[in-house]
């Protein structure tokens, strides 16, 4: 497997996953979401992963967490900064969450306690990892991270809760969460599908801002090429847990090796049809559909 | 929230009124004639049209049942000139076999019935929250099965079955109880409470039981919600993540539901105060019942409404208090 | 680590799903088969409650005074409340009147009333739960309101105060009617909800596209899909029927004496449970694992129905 995206030194990648398999128990034997699968990212890189719902995209972003199913267990490596995650204990792990590698999922408003102002839920998240911050402290920081994306009148829009918030601006909350912690690593699985067309652009310039500011590793996780294309330098294509292809943004959209991936570039500009066009081309991913469905929106 | 109250309070009424139409409906079709009844053995024709035109009933339905709701309000005069009786507002008639006003037999019972619903509720809550939490939390070990199979059972025994077996095992084979009798609080708070417990277990049992499953079913479910997702991605700590992002959305559904179960019991447990014989609002009821003492029945009916309706204001407004996105809404 | 979201299982059983995935599922659960197995012996006795009088010799009817003892009160001959080969579960004190053609008898009252009940609550509720979702506008409003005003309403004090000033004729049919009236809006709430949701799906758009009637469409295409919903809420509503009888009986207001009911029986134990707990004990036991079966079948039943639908 060809890999311009393998990193130099080892030491030096921010992210390096290595044979990462998720396994699932069924009463019909063992069930691979992911298998065996390498992804690599350098400090402040940006990383796609494409695939149709049901490819173990989100199942991948969530056992890079350790987030993955009870039901499940998680093999491989993953390491970042060379420290390995997998194995790791749950009180080292809670520790990385967050703090280090943040996320940001698909559905804004099911994704934030609806029974909680949008400050206390970036605040509580701060002050988890910040012991000792008083709590008018976590609250400048809660305001600053508002600010940062763009939430106008900050101080009172803190006390708000999230139904009181349109869709794109409780994608704004969700990222300016994130941010909070100042992660290395900001993992967002599908960050733009829940949203209109235009707020879709803003959030990803966003994206790409806070990246360029930050130097914050990003993994966008998507089912829509075009958006990948926009802000990552390389991408690996996934079906059925698999990676089929992988490469620099410009050698997939310029040569595509794999079919899979010639169907999902002939998908992009149909994107309302986009699931039912790829079912005809790329047939037999019921095992994954099971996953993906159970895995909720998230898929 | 103000208009919103105003709102829910002329609904209220308008059930209230049904209730009351309905009730009074069926019973001057079923009935049979109030004033035979009243004037028992020794009966003239007279005196028979003269109890009919004291109380009212020789007027048409549509004139008894305004009296009677302008009674509650206003209060009402029974008969004319010497015999003349004043009823005063809230005026529910007067029972008739006691003659005693309804009104006053209903405060006389209510702290009865009262006490017996509220400590049965404090059981069945802490119960019901309990187990559920502890259920939802072992999910899938044998203290959850276990837990699963006893709230099962605790449904299926009606609770007057239960009621006697708990007689007969701590009050007549372990004698651990003593015969239940009136005592008041203040003579003897040792024997009162004793007194109590049976009927407190026998009508929390039923409701521990629902509220253990609605409990787990509730935290199960919130357990899977995308927002306790994010509570573990932000790496907060499990403790945190069950008080205030698992605990609260859980336990909201418990609390209106509590509030209507509560209201419907402050009117009175017909069963358990029958069957051990406790003087509150349920008993007078089945005995008024016993005995087609229709003012009487007509009463707890209209208090039983009463208080259905007015809990469901109360959750209302608890619940407006505690789910921001009603609060907004309303 | 994290509870777990993708319960894949239940994802998996899916595929599985009708009526016969339902019954394999089932089958394997020994709570539900030995409820089922009850539920079944019940039945069997209450068809065949002539048969076996016949067999045990007394109808439910008949004096024995043979069986009590007049100087104790009418306390049964014999321990464990005169049970034997001639009385098998024993007599009733006082009149020595035969359990166990009273329990089998019983049961057919038990039954009967339980299962019409649930049949016509399960017409009613579902019927108007479909026009009320289906339809909506005004025809919701009423039925919404009718259902607040029935749920808000004192049923059991209205229940027994109704049955005791109506004539004891035919009182099996009256209670049935009572019951079912209070009883309905608590599965037309459920189907209302469940059909306004349905009457969104792409399905139903499209025959409604296609030109079918509303009548056609409800029958047709939003029926079937809450064939287990209403299942599930019919069986789940038999045990609190069955108890709501008994209960009515206990307090007398229920089946009219000398028809034998199970409730009737444990009232009348009242007087006795000190001396005679057998009499007491056997209508409850009966009873209590009657209604404890329907509730574990009803259960577990659920637990198939909602995997299948993969909640």
């Amino acid at each position: 497997m060809t890999t311009e995206s393998s990193v130099k030194n080892d030491t030096d990648a921010l992210l390096e996953v290595r044979d990462l398999t998720v396994t699932f128990q069924t009463p019909r034997g063992p069930l691979d979401a992911v298998r065996s699968l390498d992804l690599d990212l350098e400090p402040g890189g940006a990383l796609g992963i494409v695939g149709e719902s049901g490819s173990g995209k989100s199942m991948t972003s969530l056992a890079i967490m350790g987030l993955q199913p009870r039901a499940a267990r998680r093999t491989g490596s993953v390491r970042l900064r060379g420290r390995e995650l997998v194995g790791m204990s749950e009180a080292d792990l809670r520790r990385v969450r967050g703090d280090r590698i943040a996320m940001v999922f698909q559905d804004p408003l099911s994704s934030l306690n609806p029974y909680y102002t949008v400050g206390l839920q970036i605040e509580e998240a701060y002050r988890a990892h910040r012991p000792g911050v008083t709590r008018r402290a976590a609250r400048k920081v809660a305001i600053a991270a508002l600010e940062r994306v763009r939430i106008r009148d900050a101080a009172r829009r803190v006390h708000h809760y999230p139904h009181q918030f349109s869709g794109g601006m409780r994608q704004r909350v969700m990222i300016a969460m994130a941010l909070s912690m100042e992660p290395e690593l900001l993992i967002a699985d599908e960050p733009t599908t829940a949203l209109d067309v235009t707020v879709q652009a803003q959030i990803l310039d966003l994206l790409q801002e806070i990246r360029r500011e930050t130097g914050t590793g990003l993994v966008l996780i998507t089912h829509d090429l075009a958006v990948v294309s926009e802000i990552t330098d390389h991408i690996v294509v996934m079906k059925d847990g698999v990676c089929v292809e992988r490469g620099p943004v410009e050698q997939i959209f310029t040569r595509p090796q794999h079919p899979y991936t010639q169907a999902l570039l002939d998908a992009v500009p149909r994107i309302d049809d986009e699931i039912g066009e790829l079912r005809a081309v790329a047939p037999g991913a019921v095992v994954a559909d099971a996953v993906a469905e159970k895995n909720g929106g998230a898929a | 929230m103000l208009r919103f109250l105003v709102t829910r309070v002329m609904s209220g009424l308008v059930v209230l009124l049904l209730v009351c139409l309905f009730t009074y409906l069926v019973f001057f079709a079923l009935s049979p004639d109030p004033a035979v009844q009243i004037c028992g053995k020794n009966c003239t024709p007279e005196v028979i049209d003269q109890i009919r035109g004291n109380l009212g009933l020789d007027q048409p339905f549509s004139t008894q049942f305004f009296l009677f709701v302008v009674g509650i309000f206003a209060g009402r005069t029974y008969g004319e000139g010497a015999s003349a009786v004043d009823c005063a507002a809230p005026c529910l008639g007067y029972s008739f076999q006691s003659s005693q006003a309804v009104w006053d037999m209903i405060v006389q019972r209510l702290p009865v019935s009262a006490t017996i619903a509220i400590g049965a509720a404090v059981l069945w809550l802490l119960a019901g929250v309990v187990g559920g939490l502890l259920s939802a939390v072992k999910e899938g070990t044998f203290l959850d099965r276990f837990t699963t199979g006893l709230t099962l059972t605790s449904m299926s025994i009606p609770n007057y079955v239960l009621a006697l077996v708990l007689q007969y095992v701590l009050v007549v084979q372990l004698q651990w109880l003593p015969f239940p009798q009136a005592v008041a609080f203040a003579d003897d708070p040792v024997q009162w409470f004793l007194n109590f417990v049976m009927p407190w277990i026998v009508l929390a049992i039923g409701y521990a039981a629902a509220y253990t499953r609605l409990t787990r079913a509730n935290v199960l479910d919130v357990l899977r919600e995308n927002y306790v997702r994010t509570a573990y991605a932000k790496g907060l700590p499990q403790s945190l993540i069950w008080r205030r992002h698992a605990l609260r959305p859980a336990l909201t559904p418990v609390v209106t539901i509590f509030g209507m179960d509560f209201a419907g019991l402050l009117g009175g447990a017909l069963i358990t105060e029958t069957v051990f014989g406790i003087n509150g609002v349920g008993k007078m009821a089945a005995d008024s019942i016993a005995r087609n003492d229709q003012p009487v029945i007509m009463g707890v009916t209209l208090l039983a409404g009463f208080l259905v309706v007015v809990g469901n204001i109360v959750v209302d407004v608890v619940y407006s208090a505690i789910d921001p996105r009603v609060r907004v809404n309303a | 680590m994290m509870p777990s979201q993708t319960d894949l299982t239940a994802g998996t059983v899916a595929q599985s799903g009708g009526a016969g995935g339902t019954w394999r599922a089932l089958r394997h659960d020994v709570g539900a088969m030995l409820g089922l197995g009850y539920i079944a012996l019940v039945t069997l006795v209450a068809v065949f409650a002539p048969v076996l009088t016949s067999i045990s010799g007394w109808t439910p009817y008949e004096f024995d005074q043979s069986a009590i003892d007049p100087d104790l009160g009418g306390m049964p001959i014999g321990a464990w409340g005169g049970m034997g080969a001639e009385h098998w579960l024993g007599v009733e004190p006082g009149s020595g009147r035969d359990i166990f053609a009273r329990i089998v008898y019983g049961a057919r009252v038990s039954m009967s009333i339980a299962l019409s009940a649930t049949a016509l609550t399960t017409v009613l509720g579902v019927s108007l739960g479909l026009v009320a979702g289906y339809f909506g506008g005004r025809v919701d409003l009423v039925v919404s309101r009718v259902m607040d005003f029935l749920m808000a309403f004192p049923a059991l004090i209205f229940m027994i105060a109704v049955l005791s000033a109506l004539p004891a004729s035919n009182r099996s049919g009256l209670l049935v009617v009572v019951i079912s009236v209070f009883g309905w809006p608590y599965l037309a709430r459920i189907v209302r909800g469940q059909t306004m949701s349905l009457a969104q799906r792409e399905f139903v758009e499209a025959a409604r596209a296609a030109g079918a009637s509303g009548t056609r469409i409800v029958f047709r295409e939003i029926l079937p899909n809450l064939r287990s919903t209403i299942i599930v809420m019919a069986t789940l509503a038999v045990p609190g029927y069955i108890g709501t009888e008994a209960g009515l009986s206990f307090l007398g207001v229920g089946v009219v004496p000398p028809a034998p009911s199970w409730g009737q029986m444990i009232a009348a134990s009242v007087k006795w449970y000190a001396v005679d707990p057998a009499y007491f004990v056997v209508p409850g036991v009966c009873l209590f694992l009657l209604v404890l079966s329907f509730t574990v079948l009803g259960d577990r039943l659920r637990a198939v129905v909602d995997a299948q639908e993969g909640r």
